[in-house]
């Protein structure tokens, strides 16, 4: 290696490790959650070593029995127990409550317990109770990827759908997608004529009419969002304007609805959309359009065949901004959507902060992470050099 | 025809990036206690609670220290990379340029998420530090960008004169590289500033009560009651962002003026 480049690795090497070290590897360490299953194994270890002989035929040995009672008796800490009820309740409703029954009687039970305990408790004559502890002693799993795409493993191994009342996650990421589509789509609406007449003003009056595209752009997506949850408020200045011009007769719910949604994330996603298309059509001289009047195209034609091609690749590069933004949008939509219009980002911080499951978070994360990655490689594919990587 | 109606339609859609900003203003000044136009009257009282309150005093303290910190980070880092990436082509190049990118293109959810899993299972989530490591990661990408960009208009043989006359390199680059690029490196500084300062996602996830930044104590402000004090947070917040524009726009007029100086000698 020559001295220069060692050089530019040294000062390369800072970042580079500020980078692997607070984001790649958290980023993986995620990668890992979304399949990782420590907390049976952690709460019941003798069990999940008994059961990891047993074939999953039939009743398991006596031995298991044994083991299960001197792991819940033996249980101490209320941590991993905890973490073990939720994880098996994730997988199976009611299991929880099995669990915690088993713990009151546990104490009161006589040996041979693979008669005793079933007698207490019903489930524990049930195989497919035994079947669903073994599968869960298995250090690795496919649950909560499968759950993010409502499926589901029976207690026989096959996969299924997850009964309608609780498939909520395709739902989830096709209303993610549509509405980053049609944000997308208004977006490019909005910005063509715009960043159209600001191209043809005077670099004078083109420069005022940027800035006010720029200050929104400056100002945080957490301020105008907040300024949208203002005006919409039922007796928010929007309301109280449309009764005044007689528009509507009275207040009307905006707040909250996917209307809501809409107004804000344009707002808030336009300049990233009118600022590259601007730049394209600024560039833009007039001899093409002059040379296709001349040889008698009219106007639509002259815009159709020559304008529109020329400045499509600003169309094409917000476009991908806009949409790879508002796929991972969170704020906005939280704070104006009612629960109907939430995206995945929603229950991403749900299953954080609120029903911790951070299996899920990694899970649906990931599923994220992987939709927006073929999202940018198809852009690359139509439209080589989009999106914001850097160039050197 | 056609003509009139773009100028129209290109009014209205300027009107709406600004209106919304332009209606808290009067808001924040109410002497109200609803959030309504036309305001009943106007009074300081808001912005009184606003300066007079802990919460936010404390929320505002800690965006200053998280912004400046991260701007001290980012500026460092990302001008050293950048110099380091502009000077030769080195072997693994590109995937360098990858990695740094990514932080720019994974979803900021995700990112947040992930720094969340990882950073509580070493202690870093609820502390200070922990949100200055995740803001400097989110905005070096920029600082990097912005001082490529200068440096691609600097003479590199500048830089051998200054060596070849004797001066060690780290005083070559102080008097020699860093006054040519200094408009690249301050308006990264600038951008990761009010990178950090606005930033509310990550701050979500790893800050806990103690750590709000402002953004984070409007959000839970917003969810919890809505007073006109959020509106004269966001006020104070939209004429940051004002001032961090006329600098940045000030540093840039004085680069492009750099530039031309140096391209007329």
């Amino acid at each position: 290696m020559s001295k220069k480049s060692r050089i530019s690795w040294l000062l390369v090497a800072p970042l580079l490790v500020l980078v692997t070290v607070g984001f790649l590897l958290p980023i993986g360490y995620t990668m890992v959650k979304a399949v990782e299953n420590p907390e049976v194994t952690a709460a019941l270890p003798r069990t999940a070593a008994v059961l990891d002989t047993w074939d999953g035929e039939g009743m398991p040995p006596e031995a298991a029995f044994d083991a299960l009672v001197e792991d819940i008796r033996s249980s101490r800490s209320g941590l991993e127990f905890g973490a073990m009820t939720r994880r098996l309740n994730f997988e199976l409703n009611g299991s929880r409550s099995v669990i915690m029954k088993t713990r009151r009687t546990v104490d009161a039970l006589d040996a041979p317990y693979s008669e005793s305990l079933p007698v207490e408790i019903a489930e524990w004559g049930d195989p497919e109770f035994w079947r669903l502890i073994k599968t869960n002693s298995n250090p690795v799993t496919a649950s909560y990827l499968l759950r993010a795409l409502d499926l589901q493993v029976t207690p026989g191994g096959s996969i299924e759908r997850v009964p309608a009342d609780r498939a909520i996650f395709l739902d989830l990421f096709m209303r993610t997608f549509w509405i980053s589509i049609w944000v997308t789509v208004i977006c490019a609406f909005l910005a063509y004529p715009t960043a159209y007449y600001i191209s043809t003003l005077s670099d004078r009056a083109a420069s005022y009419a940027m800035l006010l595209v720029l200050v929104p752009f400056w100002t945080s997506i957490l301020v105008r969002t907040t300024a949208w949850f203002i005006l919409l408020q039922t007796e928010g200045p929007v309301n109280m304007a449309l009764v005044w011009s007689s528009i509507i007769d009275e207040p009307i719910q905006l707040i909250f609805t996917r209307f809501a949604v809409y107004v804000a994330m344009v707002h808030v996603l336009l300049p990233f959309q009118i600022l590259p298309l601007y730049s394209v059509m600024k560039r833009q001289g007039p001899q093409y359009l002059r040379a296709a009047a001349s040889l008698g195209a009219p106007p639509w034609r002259q815009f159709l065949s020559v304008y529109l091609p020329l400045t499509l690749p600003g169309v094409a590069a917000g476009a991908a901004m806009v949409f790879m933004l508002s796929v991972g949008f969170y704020v906005t939509p939280a704070l104006v959507g009612g629960l109907q219009d939430q995206m995945v980002s929603y229950y991403i911080a749900f299953f954080t902060n609120q029903s911790i499951n951070f299996g899920m978070v990694a899970a649906l994360s990931l599923l994220l992470l992987v939709f927006t990655g073929a999202i940018i490689l198809i852009a690359h594919r139509l439209i080589p050099n989009v999106g914001g990587a850097i160039r050197a | 025809m056609t003509r009139i109606a773009t100028k129209v339609f290109a009014w209205i859609v300027l009107a709406f990036l600004v209106a919304p900003l332009l209606a808290i203003f009067p808001l924040s000044f109410s002497s109200g206690t609803i959030l309504t136009l036309p305001v009943p009257g106007y009074s300081l009282q808001w912005y009184e609670e606003f300066f007079l309150n802990d919460r936010w005093l404390d929320a505002t303290r800690n965006s200053f220290i998280v912004g400046t910190a991260t701007m001290v980070l980012a500026t460092l880092l990302g001008t050293t990379a950048a110099y380091g990436l502009n000077m030769s082509n080195f072997r693994g190049k590109q995937i360098v340029l990858v990695l740094l990118s990514m932080p720019m293109v994974v979803p900021l959810i995700v990112t947040a998420a992930s720094m969340f899993l990882a950073f509580s299972a070493v202690g870093l989530a609820n502390t200070l530090w922990g949100l200055v490591i995740a803001h400097t990661i989110i905005a070096t990408p920029y600082v990097v960008i912005t001082v490529l960009a200068s440096l691609q208009t600097f003479d590199p043989n500048l830089m051998r004169g200054a060596l070849s006359l004797g001066a060690p390199p780290v005083t070559a680059f102080r008097e020699v590289v860093l006054p040519m690029i200094l408009p690249g490196v301050a308006a990264g500084a600038i951008f990761a500033f009010a990178t950090s300062f606005d930033e509310l996602v990550i701050a979500i996830f790893i800050t806990g009560p103690g750590e709000f930044t402002l953004p984070r104590q409007m959000f839970a402000g917003l969810r919890e009651f809505l007073s006109p004090t959020i509106a004269a947070a966001a006020v104070i917040m939209i004429l940051l962002s004002f001032v961090l524009l006329f600098v940045s726009e000030a540093v840039r007029r004085r680069g492009e003026k750099l530039v031309a100086r140096r391209a007329n000698q």
